[in-house]
Protein backbone atom coordinates (compact mmCIF):
# COMPACT_ATOMS: atom_id res chain seq x y z
CA UNK A 1 0.00 0.00 0.00
CA UNK A 2 2.62 2.24 0.84
CA UNK A 3 4.19 1.99 -2.58
CA UNK A 4 0.91 2.19 -4.33
CA UNK A 5 0.44 5.38 -1.81
CA UNK A 6 3.43 6.91 -3.96
CA UNK A 7 4.36 10.62 -2.84
CA UNK A 8 1.77 10.43 0.07
CA UNK A 9 3.37 7.24 1.73
CA UNK A 10 5.58 9.86 4.39
CA UNK A 11 1.92 11.43 4.75
CA UNK A 12 0.74 8.08 5.95
CA UNK A 13 3.85 7.11 8.10
CA UNK A 14 4.05 10.06 10.12
CA UNK A 15 0.10 10.37 10.48
CA UNK A 16 -0.11 6.69 11.89
CA UNK A 17 2.91 8.10 14.16
CA UNK A 18 0.96 10.47 15.38
CA UNK A 19 -2.33 8.45 15.91
CA UNK A 20 -0.17 5.90 17.72
CA UNK A 21 1.11 8.54 20.38
CA UNK A 22 -1.85 10.93 20.81
CA UNK A 23 -4.08 11.13 23.80
CA UNK A 24 -7.31 12.18 22.44
CA UNK A 25 -9.24 11.16 18.90
CA UNK A 26 -8.99 13.81 17.30
CA UNK A 27 -6.03 12.74 15.54
CA UNK A 28 -8.24 9.44 14.22
CA UNK A 29 -10.80 11.32 12.98
CA UNK A 30 -9.20 13.68 10.60
CA UNK A 31 -7.19 10.62 9.60
CA UNK A 32 -10.07 8.97 8.50
CA UNK A 33 -11.64 11.94 6.80
CA UNK A 34 -8.56 12.79 4.91
CA UNK A 35 -7.32 9.64 4.04
CA UNK A 36 -9.33 9.86 0.17
CA UNK A 37 -8.57 13.22 -0.40
CA UNK A 38 -4.61 12.10 0.10
CA UNK A 39 -4.64 8.41 -1.51
CA UNK A 40 -8.07 8.71 -4.04
CA UNK A 41 -10.32 5.70 -4.41
CA UNK A 42 -8.15 3.12 -6.52
CA UNK A 43 -8.39 -0.61 -6.18
CA UNK A 44 -5.61 -1.47 -3.99
CA UNK A 45 -2.70 -2.61 -5.75
CA UNK A 46 -2.11 -6.72 -4.66
CA UNK A 47 0.24 -8.62 -6.17
CA UNK A 48 -0.06 -12.55 -5.41
CA UNK A 49 2.14 -12.44 -2.86
CA UNK A 50 0.35 -10.16 -0.70
CA UNK A 51 -2.99 -12.63 -1.57
CA UNK A 52 -0.87 -15.37 0.02
CA UNK A 53 0.13 -13.44 2.64
CA UNK A 54 -3.51 -12.50 3.78
CA UNK A 55 -4.37 -16.47 3.25
CA UNK A 56 -1.84 -17.44 5.44
CA UNK A 57 -2.43 -14.43 8.09
CA UNK A 58 -6.32 -15.44 8.23
CA UNK A 59 -6.92 -18.71 6.06
CA UNK A 60 -9.68 -17.89 3.71
CA UNK A 61 -8.95 -13.80 4.10
CA UNK A 62 -8.33 -11.55 1.01
CA UNK A 63 -8.53 -7.92 0.69
CA UNK A 64 -9.16 -8.06 -2.78
CA UNK A 65 -11.85 -5.28 -3.76
CA UNK A 66 -10.43 -3.32 -1.36
CA UNK A 67 -9.84 0.45 -2.04
CA UNK A 68 -6.20 2.49 -0.87
CA UNK A 69 -7.93 5.02 1.58
CA UNK A 70 -10.40 1.58 3.04
CA UNK A 71 -6.86 0.02 3.58
CA UNK A 72 -5.56 3.31 4.98
CA UNK A 73 -8.20 3.55 7.94
CA UNK A 74 -7.81 0.17 8.88
CA UNK A 75 -4.25 1.10 9.55
CA UNK A 76 -5.29 3.61 11.69
CA UNK A 77 -7.57 2.28 13.53
CA UNK A 78 -5.15 -0.62 14.34
CA UNK A 79 -2.55 2.04 15.17
CA UNK A 80 -4.47 4.12 17.65
CA UNK A 81 -3.44 3.25 21.48
CA UNK A 82 -5.12 1.05 23.25
CA UNK A 83 -6.15 3.14 25.86
CA UNK A 84 -10.16 2.46 25.37
CA UNK A 85 -11.56 -0.91 24.61
CA UNK A 86 -11.49 -1.41 20.95
CA UNK A 87 -15.22 -1.91 20.49
CA UNK A 88 -15.91 1.15 22.20
CA UNK A 89 -13.94 3.23 19.43
CA UNK A 90 -15.32 1.20 16.70
CA UNK A 91 -18.70 2.22 17.92
CA UNK A 92 -17.25 5.42 18.36
CA UNK A 93 -16.41 5.43 14.52
CA UNK A 94 -18.90 3.73 12.99
CA UNK A 95 -22.07 5.84 14.56
CA UNK A 96 -20.53 8.89 12.27
CA UNK A 97 -19.08 6.83 9.73
CA UNK A 98 -19.81 7.82 5.90
CA UNK A 99 -20.67 4.60 3.42
CA UNK A 100 -17.26 4.26 2.25
CA UNK A 101 -16.06 4.61 5.84
CA UNK A 102 -18.69 1.69 7.08
CA UNK A 103 -17.37 -0.30 4.54
CA UNK A 104 -13.78 -0.18 5.35
CA UNK A 105 -14.35 -0.82 9.30
CA UNK A 106 -16.01 -4.07 8.32
CA UNK A 107 -14.10 -5.31 6.01
CA UNK A 108 -11.20 -5.10 8.91
CA UNK A 109 -12.99 -7.07 11.55
CA UNK A 110 -10.43 -10.35 10.80
CA UNK A 111 -7.58 -7.65 11.94
CA UNK A 112 -9.01 -6.73 14.89
CA UNK A 113 -8.00 -7.33 18.51
CA UNK A 114 -10.72 -8.55 21.40
CA UNK A 115 -12.84 -9.89 18.22
CA UNK A 116 -16.02 -11.70 20.58
CA UNK A 117 -16.04 -7.71 22.13
CA UNK A 118 -17.42 -6.92 18.36
CA UNK A 119 -20.85 -8.88 18.47
CA UNK A 120 -22.77 -6.14 18.96
CA UNK A 121 -21.11 -3.90 16.33
CA UNK A 122 -21.49 -6.69 13.59
CA UNK A 123 -24.97 -6.66 13.82
CA UNK A 124 -25.57 -3.44 13.76
CA UNK A 125 -23.77 -3.85 10.09
CA UNK A 126 -25.44 -6.49 9.44
CA UNK A 127 -28.69 -5.08 9.87
CA UNK A 128 -27.81 -2.25 7.72
CA UNK A 129 -30.04 -1.71 4.04
CA UNK A 130 -27.25 -0.63 2.64
CA UNK A 131 -25.87 -3.85 0.35
CA UNK A 132 -22.62 -3.08 -0.05
CA UNK A 133 -21.96 -2.64 3.61
CA UNK A 134 -24.16 -6.26 4.67
CA UNK A 135 -21.29 -8.11 1.90
CA UNK A 136 -18.33 -6.01 3.82
CA UNK A 137 -18.95 -8.33 6.53
CA UNK A 138 -21.01 -11.14 4.67
CA UNK A 139 -18.05 -11.42 1.71
CA UNK A 140 -14.44 -12.70 1.62
CA UNK A 141 -14.52 -12.02 5.17
CA UNK A 142 -13.50 -15.69 7.96
CA UNK A 143 -14.88 -13.56 10.66
CA UNK A 144 -18.63 -14.68 10.35
CA UNK A 145 -17.15 -18.28 9.59
CA UNK A 146 -14.88 -17.96 12.76
CA UNK A 147 -17.15 -16.46 15.28
CA UNK A 148 -20.92 -15.91 14.38
CA UNK A 149 -23.09 -18.72 16.43
CA UNK A 150 -25.18 -20.61 14.06
CA UNK A 151 -27.93 -18.12 14.76
CA UNK A 152 -25.98 -15.29 13.56
CA UNK A 153 -24.89 -17.52 10.62
CA UNK A 154 -28.09 -18.62 9.41
CA UNK A 155 -30.05 -15.20 9.10
CA UNK A 156 -27.07 -13.47 7.24
CA UNK A 157 -27.11 -16.58 4.46
CA UNK A 158 -31.00 -15.43 4.56
CA UNK A 159 -30.16 -11.69 4.26
CA UNK A 160 -27.81 -12.46 1.65
CA UNK A 161 -30.75 -14.67 -0.22
CA UNK A 162 -33.27 -12.09 0.45
CA UNK A 163 -31.14 -8.97 -0.64
CA UNK A 164 -29.72 -11.05 -3.70
CA UNK A 165 -26.31 -10.94 -2.61
CA UNK A 166 -24.46 -13.93 -3.78
CA UNK A 167 -23.64 -16.83 -1.46
CA UNK A 168 -20.48 -18.27 -2.95
CA UNK A 169 -18.06 -15.64 -1.98
CA UNK A 170 -19.05 -16.07 2.06
CA UNK A 171 -16.30 -18.01 3.42
CA UNK A 172 -17.47 -21.39 5.50
CA UNK A 173 -20.49 -21.79 3.71
CA UNK A 174 -20.23 -25.50 3.32
CA UNK A 175 -18.63 -25.74 6.65
CA UNK A 176 -20.97 -23.91 8.59
CA UNK A 177 -24.18 -25.67 7.15
CA UNK A 178 -26.52 -26.97 9.90
CA UNK A 179 -29.96 -28.47 9.74
CA UNK A 180 -31.28 -25.41 11.02
CA UNK A 181 -30.34 -23.70 8.32
CA UNK A 182 -31.17 -26.46 5.99
CA UNK A 183 -35.03 -26.00 7.43
CA UNK A 184 -35.19 -22.59 7.09
CA UNK A 185 -33.73 -23.10 3.22
CA UNK A 186 -36.27 -25.30 2.23
CA UNK A 187 -39.35 -23.17 3.77
CA UNK A 188 -38.06 -20.27 1.95
CA UNK A 189 -37.19 -22.04 -1.12
CA UNK A 190 -40.75 -23.60 -1.22
CA UNK A 191 -42.34 -20.14 -0.60
CA UNK A 192 -40.79 -18.77 -3.76
CA UNK A 193 -42.14 -21.47 -6.04
CA UNK A 194 -45.37 -20.76 -4.21
CA UNK A 195 -45.01 -17.14 -4.71
CA UNK A 196 -43.89 -17.89 -8.82
CA UNK A 197 -40.75 -16.83 -7.67
CA UNK A 198 -37.11 -17.93 -9.02
CA UNK A 199 -35.25 -19.33 -6.16
CA UNK A 200 -31.54 -18.02 -6.14
CA UNK A 201 -28.82 -20.10 -7.52
CA UNK A 202 -26.63 -20.62 -4.73
CA UNK A 203 -29.47 -21.54 -2.06
CA UNK A 204 -28.42 -25.35 -2.96
CA UNK A 205 -24.77 -25.02 -1.33
CA UNK A 206 -25.30 -24.86 2.18
CA UNK A 207 -28.55 -27.70 1.52
CA UNK A 208 -26.12 -29.95 0.41
CA UNK A 209 -24.84 -31.75 3.34
CA UNK A 210 -28.13 -32.43 3.89
CA UNK A 211 -29.40 -33.72 0.82
CA UNK A 212 -30.57 -37.53 2.46
CA UNK A 213 -33.11 -35.66 4.94
CA UNK A 214 -35.92 -35.86 3.69
CA UNK A 215 -37.46 -32.51 3.30
CA UNK A 216 -34.13 -31.66 1.72
CA UNK A 217 -34.32 -34.34 -0.80
CA UNK A 218 -37.78 -33.20 -1.64
CA UNK A 219 -36.52 -29.69 -2.94
CA UNK A 220 -33.07 -30.47 -3.93
CA UNK A 221 -33.69 -31.64 -7.08
CA UNK A 222 -35.71 -28.92 -7.96
CA UNK A 223 -32.43 -26.98 -7.36
CA UNK A 224 -30.10 -29.04 -8.70
CA UNK A 225 -32.42 -29.24 -11.64
CA UNK A 226 -31.79 -25.39 -12.72
CA UNK A 227 -28.26 -25.09 -12.23
CA UNK B 1 -29.44 18.02 -20.46
CA UNK B 2 -27.97 16.82 -17.67
CA UNK B 3 -29.36 18.91 -14.41
CA UNK B 4 -28.10 19.53 -10.98
CA UNK B 5 -30.31 19.99 -8.05
CA UNK B 6 -28.24 22.01 -5.62
CA UNK B 7 -30.96 22.26 -2.61
CA UNK B 8 -33.09 19.07 -2.47
CA UNK B 9 -34.29 17.21 1.13
CA UNK B 10 -34.87 13.79 -0.59
CA UNK B 11 -35.17 12.23 3.00
CA UNK B 12 -38.66 13.48 2.86
CA UNK B 13 -39.07 12.23 -0.53
CA UNK B 14 -40.05 9.12 -1.93
CA UNK B 15 -38.66 6.86 -4.25
CA UNK B 16 -41.12 7.86 -7.40
CA UNK B 17 -39.37 11.52 -6.86
CA UNK B 18 -36.00 10.09 -7.19
CA UNK B 19 -36.87 7.85 -10.08
CA UNK B 20 -38.93 11.11 -12.03
CA UNK B 21 -35.80 13.23 -11.51
CA UNK B 22 -33.74 10.51 -12.60
CA UNK B 23 -35.96 10.77 -15.77
CA UNK B 24 -35.71 14.25 -16.25
CA UNK B 25 -32.09 14.12 -16.55
CA UNK B 26 -30.91 14.57 -12.94
CA UNK B 27 -27.56 13.65 -12.47
CA UNK B 28 -26.54 14.99 -8.96
CA UNK B 29 -28.28 16.50 -6.31
CA UNK B 30 -27.13 18.56 -2.99
CA UNK B 31 -29.15 17.94 0.80
CA UNK B 32 -28.33 19.98 2.87
CA UNK B 33 -28.94 19.62 6.85
CA UNK B 34 -32.17 21.49 7.68
CA UNK B 35 -35.06 20.95 10.27
CA UNK B 36 -37.40 18.02 9.91
CA UNK B 37 -40.63 20.47 10.02
CA UNK B 38 -40.50 19.81 13.53
CA UNK B 39 -37.61 20.82 15.77
CA UNK B 40 -35.23 18.19 17.57
CA UNK B 41 -35.08 17.98 21.36
CA UNK B 42 -31.98 15.36 21.36
CA UNK B 43 -28.42 15.87 20.16
CA UNK B 44 -28.43 12.24 19.36
CA UNK B 45 -31.57 12.84 16.83
CA UNK B 46 -29.58 15.31 15.33
CA UNK B 47 -26.19 13.46 15.21
CA UNK B 48 -28.34 10.32 13.30
CA UNK B 49 -29.96 12.70 11.04
CA UNK B 50 -26.16 13.98 9.23
CA UNK B 51 -25.35 10.12 9.62
CA UNK B 52 -28.10 9.52 7.57
CA UNK B 53 -27.57 12.23 4.96
CA UNK B 54 -24.05 10.98 4.57
CA UNK B 55 -24.49 7.48 4.32
CA UNK B 56 -28.12 5.85 3.72
CA UNK B 57 -29.66 8.44 1.87
CA UNK B 58 -26.88 8.64 -0.68
CA UNK B 59 -27.20 4.86 -1.25
CA UNK B 60 -30.67 5.64 -1.95
CA UNK B 61 -29.84 7.88 -4.21
CA UNK B 62 -27.55 5.80 -5.97
CA UNK B 63 -29.86 3.15 -6.52
CA UNK B 64 -31.22 5.63 -9.16
CA UNK B 65 -28.28 6.55 -10.59
CA UNK B 66 -27.94 10.12 -8.68
CA UNK B 67 -25.08 11.07 -7.12
CA UNK B 68 -25.78 12.47 -3.75
CA UNK B 69 -24.18 15.09 -1.98
CA UNK B 70 -24.97 17.17 1.11
CA UNK B 71 -24.02 19.75 3.12
CA UNK B 72 -24.20 20.01 6.96
CA UNK B 73 -24.99 22.48 9.44
CA UNK B 74 -27.04 23.39 12.72
CA UNK B 75 -30.11 25.56 10.81
CA UNK B 76 -31.28 29.19 12.46
CA UNK B 77 -34.09 27.17 13.78
CA UNK B 78 -32.81 24.90 15.94
CA UNK B 79 -29.78 27.39 16.45
CA UNK B 80 -32.14 29.17 19.08
CA UNK B 81 -32.17 25.81 21.01
CA UNK B 82 -29.14 26.43 22.94
CA UNK B 83 -28.54 23.30 24.56
CA UNK B 84 -28.91 21.31 21.36
CA UNK B 85 -27.12 23.98 19.03
CA UNK B 86 -23.93 23.63 21.89
CA UNK B 87 -24.61 20.41 21.45
CA UNK B 88 -24.23 19.94 17.38
CA UNK B 89 -21.63 22.25 17.29
CA UNK B 90 -19.43 19.59 19.23
CA UNK B 91 -20.28 16.68 16.66
CA UNK B 92 -20.03 19.24 13.28
CA UNK B 93 -16.37 18.31 12.83
CA UNK B 94 -16.64 15.13 12.50
CA UNK B 95 -18.71 15.70 9.92
CA UNK B 96 -17.74 18.46 7.62
CA UNK B 97 -14.48 15.94 6.31
CA UNK B 98 -17.25 12.99 5.24
CA UNK B 99 -17.05 12.29 1.80
CA UNK B 100 -19.37 14.31 -0.31
CA UNK B 101 -20.05 16.60 2.15
CA UNK B 102 -19.42 19.70 -0.01
CA UNK B 103 -20.49 23.04 2.35
CA UNK B 104 -21.05 23.96 5.76
CA UNK B 105 -24.95 24.57 5.37
CA UNK B 106 -27.47 25.53 5.20
CA UNK B 107 -26.82 28.00 8.27
CA UNK B 108 -27.80 32.02 8.55
CA UNK B 109 -31.08 33.73 10.01
CA UNK B 110 -34.82 32.58 10.64
CA UNK B 111 -35.85 35.30 13.37
CA UNK B 112 -32.23 37.37 13.18
CA UNK B 113 -32.08 36.52 17.08
CA UNK B 114 -28.82 36.64 19.03
CA UNK B 115 -28.57 33.11 19.12
CA UNK B 116 -28.88 32.65 15.33
CA UNK B 117 -26.25 35.26 15.08
CA UNK B 118 -23.77 33.14 17.24
CA UNK B 119 -23.90 30.14 15.62
CA UNK B 120 -24.31 31.06 12.15
CA UNK B 121 -21.05 33.10 13.01
CA UNK B 122 -19.14 30.00 14.70
CA UNK B 123 -20.24 27.91 11.74
CA UNK B 124 -18.73 30.33 9.33
CA UNK B 125 -15.42 30.17 11.36
CA UNK B 126 -15.74 26.65 10.84
CA UNK B 127 -15.96 26.32 7.05
CA UNK B 128 -13.11 29.09 6.69
CA UNK B 129 -11.07 26.93 8.91
CA UNK B 130 -11.67 23.67 6.65
CA UNK B 131 -11.61 25.86 3.44
CA UNK B 132 -15.33 24.45 2.46
CA UNK B 133 -17.91 26.89 0.95
CA UNK B 134 -20.76 28.06 2.74
CA UNK B 135 -24.50 27.50 2.10
CA UNK B 136 -27.08 30.77 3.05
CA UNK B 137 -30.19 30.11 4.03
CA UNK B 138 -31.95 33.52 3.86
CA UNK B 139 -34.86 34.10 5.95
CA UNK B 140 -38.82 34.63 4.60
CA UNK B 141 -39.85 37.04 7.16
CA UNK B 142 -37.58 40.48 6.84
CA UNK B 143 -36.35 39.44 4.05
CA UNK B 144 -34.52 42.10 2.11
CA UNK B 145 -32.38 42.75 5.48
CA UNK B 146 -31.90 39.04 6.71
CA UNK B 147 -29.98 38.75 3.30
CA UNK B 148 -27.75 41.98 3.50
CA UNK B 149 -26.54 41.21 6.85
CA UNK B 150 -26.31 37.13 6.42
CA UNK B 151 -23.55 39.12 3.57
CA UNK B 152 -22.27 41.77 5.57
CA UNK B 153 -21.31 39.03 8.70
CA UNK B 154 -19.97 36.59 5.79
CA UNK B 155 -17.22 40.04 4.74
CA UNK B 156 -16.95 40.56 8.11
CA UNK B 157 -15.68 36.78 8.84
CA UNK B 158 -13.21 37.28 5.80
CA UNK B 159 -15.05 34.67 3.81
CA UNK B 160 -14.64 35.30 -0.01
CA UNK B 161 -17.50 35.37 -1.84
CA UNK B 162 -17.09 32.85 -4.00
CA UNK B 163 -17.40 30.66 -1.37
CA UNK B 164 -20.80 31.56 -1.00
CA UNK B 165 -24.26 30.56 -2.00
CA UNK B 166 -26.75 32.70 -0.91
CA UNK B 167 -29.95 30.54 -1.61
CA UNK B 168 -33.52 31.63 -1.45
CA UNK B 169 -33.38 34.98 -3.87
CA UNK B 170 -35.82 36.51 -5.31
CA UNK B 171 -36.10 39.55 -7.51
CA UNK B 172 -35.51 41.81 -4.17
CA UNK B 173 -32.42 40.47 -3.29
CA UNK B 174 -30.96 39.31 -6.40
CA UNK B 175 -28.73 42.45 -7.84
CA UNK B 176 -27.46 43.46 -4.23
CA UNK B 177 -26.28 39.34 -4.17
CA UNK B 178 -24.74 39.32 -7.48
CA UNK B 179 -23.47 43.09 -7.55
CA UNK B 180 -21.53 42.23 -3.80
CA UNK B 181 -19.95 38.96 -5.62
CA UNK B 182 -21.52 35.97 -4.41
CA UNK B 183 -23.76 33.35 -5.42
CA UNK B 184 -27.30 33.77 -5.91
CA UNK B 185 -29.13 30.67 -5.23
CA UNK B 186 -33.13 30.32 -6.54
CA UNK B 187 -35.41 28.15 -5.14
CA UNK B 188 -38.01 27.48 -7.16
CA UNK B 189 -40.74 26.36 -4.92
CA UNK B 190 -44.32 26.81 -4.65
CA UNK B 191 -46.78 29.55 -3.07
CA UNK B 192 -43.19 31.07 -0.56
CA UNK B 193 -40.64 30.98 -2.64
CA UNK B 194 -40.12 31.66 -6.72
CA UNK B 195 -41.72 30.70 -9.39
CA UNK B 196 -40.64 29.57 -12.40
CA UNK B 197 -42.25 31.97 -14.59
CA UNK B 198 -40.78 34.83 -12.37
CA UNK B 199 -37.67 32.53 -12.52
CA UNK B 200 -37.52 32.65 -16.38
CA UNK B 201 -37.71 36.42 -16.28
CA UNK B 202 -34.80 36.93 -13.95
CA UNK B 203 -32.15 34.89 -16.03
CA UNK B 204 -33.46 37.25 -19.30
CA UNK B 205 -32.39 40.23 -16.94
CA UNK B 206 -29.78 39.04 -15.71
CA UNK B 207 -27.97 36.26 -17.61
CA UNK B 208 -26.98 32.96 -16.20
CA UNK B 209 -23.53 34.14 -14.14
CA UNK B 210 -23.49 33.35 -10.73
CA UNK B 211 -27.70 32.22 -10.87
CA UNK B 212 -27.87 29.01 -9.45
CA UNK B 213 -31.54 27.06 -9.86
CA UNK B 214 -32.99 24.81 -6.94
CA UNK B 215 -36.22 22.71 -5.96
CA UNK B 216 -35.57 23.21 -2.44
CA UNK B 217 -38.23 20.13 -2.38
CA UNK B 218 -38.73 18.86 1.53
CA UNK B 219 -41.43 17.37 3.03
CA UNK B 220 -44.09 20.90 2.57
CA UNK B 221 -46.08 21.17 -0.96
CA UNK B 222 -42.99 20.81 -3.02
CA UNK B 223 -41.78 19.98 -6.63
CA UNK B 224 -38.58 17.76 -6.85
CA UNK B 225 -38.81 18.45 -10.46
CA UNK B 226 -38.06 22.26 -10.01
CA UNK B 227 -34.78 22.31 -11.89
CA UNK B 228 -36.28 20.32 -14.45
CA UNK B 229 -39.51 22.88 -15.09
CA UNK B 230 -37.42 25.63 -14.82
CA UNK B 231 -34.64 24.42 -18.01
CA UNK B 232 -37.95 23.20 -19.61
CA UNK B 233 -39.73 26.82 -18.93
CA UNK B 234 -36.88 28.45 -19.86
CA UNK B 235 -35.79 26.98 -23.27
CA UNK B 236 -39.55 27.36 -24.53
CA UNK B 237 -39.09 31.17 -23.71
CA UNK B 238 -36.48 31.68 -25.40
CA UNK B 239 -33.46 32.04 -23.27
CA UNK B 240 -30.04 30.75 -24.36
CA UNK B 241 -29.27 27.14 -24.22
CA UNK B 242 -26.03 27.90 -22.71
CA UNK B 243 -27.46 30.17 -19.94
CA UNK B 244 -29.91 27.12 -19.15
CA UNK B 245 -27.01 24.98 -18.79
CA UNK B 246 -25.08 27.26 -16.44
CA UNK B 247 -27.91 28.05 -14.25
CA UNK B 248 -29.20 24.67 -13.93
CA UNK B 249 -26.40 22.88 -14.32
CA UNK B 250 -22.48 24.23 -14.77
CA UNK B 251 -22.85 26.96 -11.92
CA UNK B 252 -23.91 24.54 -8.98
CA UNK B 253 -21.29 22.59 -10.07
CA UNK B 254 -18.60 25.14 -10.27
CA UNK B 255 -19.65 26.70 -6.80
CA UNK B 256 -19.68 23.55 -4.38
CA UNK B 257 -16.99 21.79 -6.49
CA UNK B 258 -14.70 24.32 -4.97
CA UNK B 259 -15.08 22.02 -1.51
CA UNK B 260 -13.47 19.21 -4.27
CA UNK B 261 -15.58 16.64 -3.00
CA UNK B 262 -17.95 16.80 -6.27
CA UNK B 263 -16.45 16.45 -9.85
CA UNK B 264 -18.22 16.26 -13.61
CA UNK B 265 -16.60 12.46 -13.29
CA UNK B 266 -18.91 11.31 -10.35
CA UNK B 267 -21.36 10.54 -12.41
CA UNK B 268 -19.26 10.43 -15.88
CA UNK B 269 -16.68 8.20 -15.06
CA UNK B 270 -16.93 6.70 -11.49
CA UNK B 271 -14.24 5.08 -9.57
CA UNK B 272 -14.30 1.54 -9.22
CA UNK B 273 -14.95 1.31 -5.79
CA UNK B 274 -18.14 3.53 -6.26
CA UNK B 275 -19.65 1.75 -9.02
CA UNK B 276 -19.27 -1.19 -7.05
CA UNK B 277 -21.13 0.52 -3.91
CA UNK B 278 -23.02 2.91 -4.33
CA UNK B 279 -24.47 2.56 -7.85
CA UNK B 280 -24.79 -0.91 -6.51
CA UNK B 281 -28.33 -2.66 -8.51
CA UNK B 282 -28.36 0.16 -11.54
CA UNK B 283 -26.70 0.21 -14.78
CA UNK B 284 -27.34 3.67 -15.88
CA UNK B 285 -24.26 5.04 -14.94
CA UNK B 286 -22.15 2.15 -14.68
CA UNK B 287 -19.35 2.00 -16.96
CA UNK B 288 -18.96 5.86 -17.36
CA UNK B 289 -21.37 5.95 -20.57
CA UNK B 290 -23.30 9.06 -21.27
CA UNK B 291 -26.51 9.06 -18.71
CA UNK B 292 -29.59 8.08 -20.49
CA UNK B 293 -32.01 10.28 -20.08
CA UNK B 294 -35.41 9.76 -21.29
CA UNK B 295 -38.08 11.39 -23.06
CA UNK B 296 -39.33 13.95 -21.26
CA UNK B 297 -42.06 12.30 -18.47
CA UNK B 298 -45.76 13.58 -18.58
CA UNK B 299 -44.88 14.06 -14.84
CA UNK B 300 -42.29 16.57 -16.17
CA UNK B 301 -44.58 17.98 -19.16
CA UNK B 302 -47.83 18.38 -17.00
CA UNK B 303 -48.00 21.17 -14.90
CA UNK B 304 -45.13 22.94 -15.70
CA UNK B 305 -46.19 25.75 -14.27
CA UNK B 306 -44.63 26.27 -10.92
CA UNK B 307 -46.17 29.82 -8.87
Amino acid sequence: MLAQAGDEADWIRQSLANIALATQERDLYIFMGLAPRHLGKADLALSAKDLAAADAACPGWSPEGWSIDGAARILALLAAPRNRAFAERFKDLRRTADVAELIALYRGLPLYPEPDSLHFEVGEGLRSNIKAVFESIAHRNPFPRDHFDDHRWNHMILKALFVESRLTPILGLEARANPELARILVDYAEERIAAGRPVPQDLWIPLKPFRDDRAVAAILPREEAVQ
Amino acid sequence: MMLIDPHAHMISRTTDDYQAMADAGIVALIEPAFWLGQPRTFVGTYVDYLSTIVGWERFRAGQFGIRHYCTVGLNSKEANNEELAEGVMDWLPRFALKEGVVAIGEIGYDEQTALEDKYFRLQLELASELKLPVMIHTPHRDKKRGTSRSMDVCEEHGLDPGMVIVDHNNEETVAETLQRGFWAGFSIYPSTKMGNARMVEILRQYGGDRIIVDSACDWGISDCLGVAKTAQLALERGIPKETVRMVCYQNALDAYGQSGQMKEDDWLEPPTIDQRTLFEGNSILRGGREPHIETPSDRLLKNLLIE
